[in-house]
């Protein structure tokens, strides 16, 4: 009895999540031209559209090329980060808090200043505005995921590298971060999405020539409901859900592998 | 003796107000095998860290072959350890994680190969190469730590209570073959433990620890016929420990009265000068039971308050008026049923006396 009501409660809950995502997508493939249900047909034409019209295929590029950018460079200064607070630290916890800060400020107000900030230092309305902004914000979902992975590393397991002639860098290299490499490989992920999907800081940073595909789908909606949105979406979705899956891909080899859990 | 392999020079370790370690020195001479055995948090496993470099020492010196080695990093100290939990490089093959301290030592590529393969016959787990860490037993990956810690060939082998995890039919086995490894090699092996039967197996010597200080020091026989301490005699092996005082003191023997009123001979150590108040140790091995004393030199009148059988002897527990004691009964000789009167026995040369 208890165990049915426990299914059915899990499946509500995931139906809840999900059933946002089962209403738009298949007015991806609608043949009509507006974002409404009954579908006239099936087509293609909307992926067309969005691979055609530059202002789409021109998104398309830019969120690839901000998206990238904030992965390499969220990824590089959050495992430092993550390395930096391991352990006991002086002010640690402080630090901690810090780096963690802009996934609960309101990102209106992370924009607002940033696009002062940004003014003044004459990198607004550039790439690197943009893959900076981004970069703030995807830094907290590297810190968490590579801290959880340095956790489970042995101590001991570095001390003998130390011990059997390894310097302190060459521990690093050989040792904590091929053993941190989940973490680090599923933060990179977490900041591609959080770029892919990022638009309020995009609206105050980015230029007309950063527009992201978040940022075109957002003005899209406001002037003309295309089903272009529900196209982008889709693409959206299958891109982040091959990341994943691709993580997880390479996870179970190494466990396959090293039987590593 | 020559220069020391090892020296500690006044060694001390405080973390705020707590002396984890306090004034200890020590020298450890090439090719020995040497046990610091102690109960935990008597400082053994943190002497082993600053040997290592892993921590740093709050006063005092520590030498390798006449060399000050304090402020050298763990990686220029030229030590192998073996920890308690193997350590091993979980993302690496076993031959990888032999191979590492070549690699870091930069040896050649084909002298390498060679010399992980011999590495990995000497611990006979050849054909385990191309496996990784978590795919071998306990015992696999503890020869496999050993392997790498050897394969080097360091100055000093370290060894963290390496066998701590390990089933006691295993752990037996793998200390004949740290011990045969050992001779063989002729390693300095530094060897940390609170088993005092596999201390006594091992080492050529014990430092016996407590409290951050070395009670005793010397051969696993000095340290089990001649307990300098009340606190050695308890920790090594299982002793009686009878309270009495020193009547006289004859050339090497002496004559101390019991509190219960009987007279034994024991062995005058150095504790014994006449009416000193003394701790006379008797090991339970050591004592006989039966109708009357024999050819043994001391008696005591005793009766039988409780017999337990063990496989190989009988463990049964006296009482004599004055104190309770524990014999170890050879299972063949009769059983005692509770309350039977009957004589406890043992030669002078067991008894051993300590200051109380």
């Amino acid at each position: 009895m208890l165990k049915t009501l426990q299914v059915l409660f899990g499946a509500a809950a995931v139906f809840f999540l999900i059933v946002p995502l089962i209403a738009i997508l298949p007015l991806a493939f609608t043949s009509g031209a507006f974002l409404t249900y009954p579908m006239p047909g099936i087509s293609m034409r909307w992926f067309n559209e969005l691979v055609t019209a530059d202002a789409w295929r021109r998104s398309i590029v830019n969120s690839l090329v901000i998206g990238c950018g904030t992965t390499m460079l969220a990824t590089v200064l959050g495992t430092t980060a993550a390395l930096g607070l391991r352990g006991r630290v002086v002010l640690g916890g402080l630090f901690r808090t810090m780096f963690l800060l802009p996934m609960v400020v309101p990102a209106v107000v992370l924009g607002v200043g940033m696009q002062i900030l940004f003014v003044r230092l004459g990198v607004a309305n550039s790439y690197l505005g943009v893959i900076a902004a981004h970069t703030v914000v995807a830094i907290p979902f590297v810190v968490v995921s590579v801290s959880g992975s340095l956790e489970g590393i042995d101590r001991r397991v570095e001390r003998a590298a130390l011990s059997l002639g390894a310097s302190p860098f060459t521990v690093l290299q050989r040792v904590t971060l091929p053993l941190a490499m989940p973490g680090i490989a599923s933060g990179a992920v977490l900041a591609f999405a959080t770029s892919l999907d990022e638009v309020v800081l995009t609206l105050f940073v980015a230029g007309p020539n950063q527009r992201t595909l978040a940022r075109q789908m957002f003005s899209t909606i406001r002037e003309n409901i295309s089903p272009a949105i529900a196209a982008a979406a889709f693409l959206f979705i299958v891109g982040t859900l091959l990341a994943a899956a691709a993580a997880i891909v390479l996870k179970k080899q190494r466990q396959r592998r090293t039987g590593l859990a | 003796m020559a220069i020391p392999r090892i020296r500690f020079d006044q060694i001390t370790k405080s973390y705020g107000s707590l002396r984890v370690i306090d004034g200890l020195s020590l020298d450890i001479a090439k090719g020995e095998f040497i046990s610091l055995l102690g109960p935990s948090g008597s400082g053994k496993t943190t002497l082993l860290m600053i040997l290592a470099g892993f921590e740093s020492a709050t006063g005092g010196g520590v030498w390798l072959d006449g060399k000050r080695i304090d402020h050298l990093p763990p990686y220029r100290r030229d030590m192998g350890v073996v920890f308690q939990n193997y350590a091993l490089f979980p993302h690496m093959t076993v031959a990888d994680n032999i191979a590492f301290p070549l690699q870091m030592r930069g040896v050649r590529k084909a002298e390498i190969a060679e010399r992980v393969k011999r590495a990995l016959d000497m611990v006979q787990l050849g054909a385990m190469s191309e496996r990784y860490p978590a795919q071998l037993s306990g015992g696999q990956q503890q020869r496999i730590a050993l392997a790498r810690a050897l394969v080097f060939e360091p100055a000093v082998v370290l060894m963290d209570e390496p066998l701590g995890a390990l089933d006691k039919q295993l752990r037996e086995q793998m200390q004949l073959d740290i011990r045969k490894l050992h001779m063989r090699l002729g390693l300095t092996v530094v060897f940390v433990t609170h088993d005092q039967s596999e201390a006594l197996t091992m080492s050529d010597r014990i430092a016996v620890f407590n409290k951050g200080i070395i009670e005793q020091i010397g051969t696993p026989r000095e340290i089990y016929d001649h307990p300098a301490t009340r606190f050695v005699a308890e920790f090594i092996g299982e002793t009686n420990l009878i309270e009495g005082t020193v009547e006289r003191v004859e050339a090497d023997m002496a004559t101390v009265r019991l509190a219960g009123g009987s007279e034994i001979r024991v062995q005058a150590g150095t504790a014994a000068t006449t009416s000193a108040k003394v701790l006379v140790s008797v090991r339970p091995e050591r004592i006989h039971l039966g109708p009357d004393a024999g050819e043994r030199g001391n008696a005591l009148r005793s009766t039988v308050v409780d017999s337990v059988y063990q496989g190989d002897h009988l463990r049964v527990q006296l009482d004599d008026g004055a104190h309770g004691f524990i014999v170890r009964s050879d299972r063949r000789t009769a059983e005692w049923p509770q309350g039977a009167a009957v004589v406890a026995s043992f030669q002078p040369e067991d008894c051993w006396v300590i200051a109380s």
